[in-house]
């Protein structure tokens, strides 16, 4: 994992940043069809983030810390239909292990 | 005194998205159960309904978090969700700037406050107006706590607000009700969503019913969070709610666990003190 927590815990700020802009402005979502990287460009994120983003790796995003009530409305803007937005968690857990940061690390006891 | 009514829903965007999906039982109780809310909220006349929400990152973000906000705007547009996602239509909400502004300026005496001229609702807002106001047509200004993430204000700073929002209310001459709205346990968004602590929320009904302070404002978020969820930090709003009650006790008219829907949901009103005529 790049960067140390400090770091990690600022980049969660601009990675929802970017998630909770491009949920809500049509000219950021056509940006996100027809120039991502140059999107990406514009917010402070780490290379694995970019990555994730790339992917539309919504289980990763959520294991980065993003919060569920900008994360599910991102499931939906790629399509996920709502069983497949839990199960994208679910698998993201499972794969890389428990929320690294943010509100859903709060405790230890991560599913 | 002006305020004509108090109550308290959920507003889980489940209720009207993911409607087809619930036991339609459960569903249909509870949505009765919203329709007796909707009679009453009515016949108490009002002509404004303040809504005490825990919006989800529609209008305030981390740049910039207010601990407390209210809208002082004309009109108010929602929902911001996709249409069908929520299955409600986006539309324009009447609001009432003057009277904000003067709800807002009182409530600053005691409580520090933000104001937003600018303001879109989600659904937050969205799923109990259209259960208690279907035709839009009265006007609604919106009070939001945050209820995201920490750090939040503490339940004595959420009950602050609502002995103040019923000192200002009582003090201008229009009708206003009032109907605070959030989750008691609930982990929504997230994989554990659908999981509800029946007995912890039924505990929290009991002491909001009663309507004692020091009982409902002694949690701690760290046992929020444990028992409750990131979704408990909601409770806030009904925190609010029953200090509006000036001590009267609440009435639950409805309270059923509904997976689906991902909360415990949850109908509840607190008798206001028959109003002098005038």
């Amino acid at each position: 994992m790049p960067g140390s927590d400090y770091n990690r815990a600022m980049s969660l700020y601009y990675l929802q940043k970017f998630l909770y802009q491009l949920n809500r402005d049509a000219g950021v979502q056509r940006r996100f069809r027809e120039d991502l990287e140059g999107l990406l460009g514009d917010y402070d994120l780490t290379d694995e983030e970019r990555a994730a983003i790339r992917a539309r790796d919504v289980g990763l995003l959520y294991v980065f810390g993003v919060n569920g009530q900008i994360l599910m409305h991102y499931a939906a803007l790629l399509g996920l239909e709502w069983n497949e937005y839990l199960e994208a968690m679910r698998q993201g857990v499972r794969r890389h292990g428990p929320v690294r940061a943010g509100l859903y690390a709060m405790t230890t006891d991560q599913r | 005194m002006s305020t004509v009514f108090i109550g308290v829903c959920s507003h889980g965007p489940g209720i009207t998205g993911r409607a087809g999906r619930a036991d339609p039982r459960v569903r249909d109780e509870f949505y009765r159960s919203f329709e007796r809310m909707r009679a009453a909220l009515e016949a108490a006349r009002p002509d404004a309904l303040v809504v005490v929400a825990a919006e989800h990152f529609a209008n305030f973000f981390m740049n910039n978090m207010p601990a407390f906000a209210m809208g002082m705007a004309q009109y108010y547009d929602g929902p911001i969700e996709d249409e069908k996602w929520l299955a409600i239509q986006r539309r324009r909400v009447p609001g009432n700037a003057n009277l904000s502004r003067r709800l807002i300026g009182a409530i600053l005496s005691d409580v520090d406050l933000a104001y937003a001229e600018e303001w879109k609702f989600d659904h937050g807002v969205m799923v109990p107006l259209h259960f208690l106001t279907p035709r839009y047509d009265l006007p609604v200004i919106p009070v939001n706590i945050n209820c995201q993430g920490p750090p939040l204000s503490p339940l004595t700073r959420a009950w602050a607000l609502g002995e103040a929002l019923r000192r200002v209310c009582d003090a201008v001459p229009e009708r206003i009700a009032i109907v605070a709205t959030g989750g008691i346990s609930h982990w929504p968004a997230t994989p554990d969503s659908g999981k509800i602590n029946e007995a912890w929320d039924r505990e929290f009904l009991r002491r909001w019913s009663l309507n004692e302070r020091d009982a409902l404002v002694s949690y701690t978020d760290e046992e929020t969070y444990r028992d409750a969820g990131q979704g408990g930090f909601e409770i806030r709003t009904f925190v609010a709610a029953a200090a509006a009650g000036n001590g009267a006790k609440g009435e639950i008219w409805f309270y059923e666990p509904i997976p689906i829907f991902a909360v415990g949901c949850t109908i509840g009103v607190i008798p206001v003190e028959a109003v002098v005529a005038g």
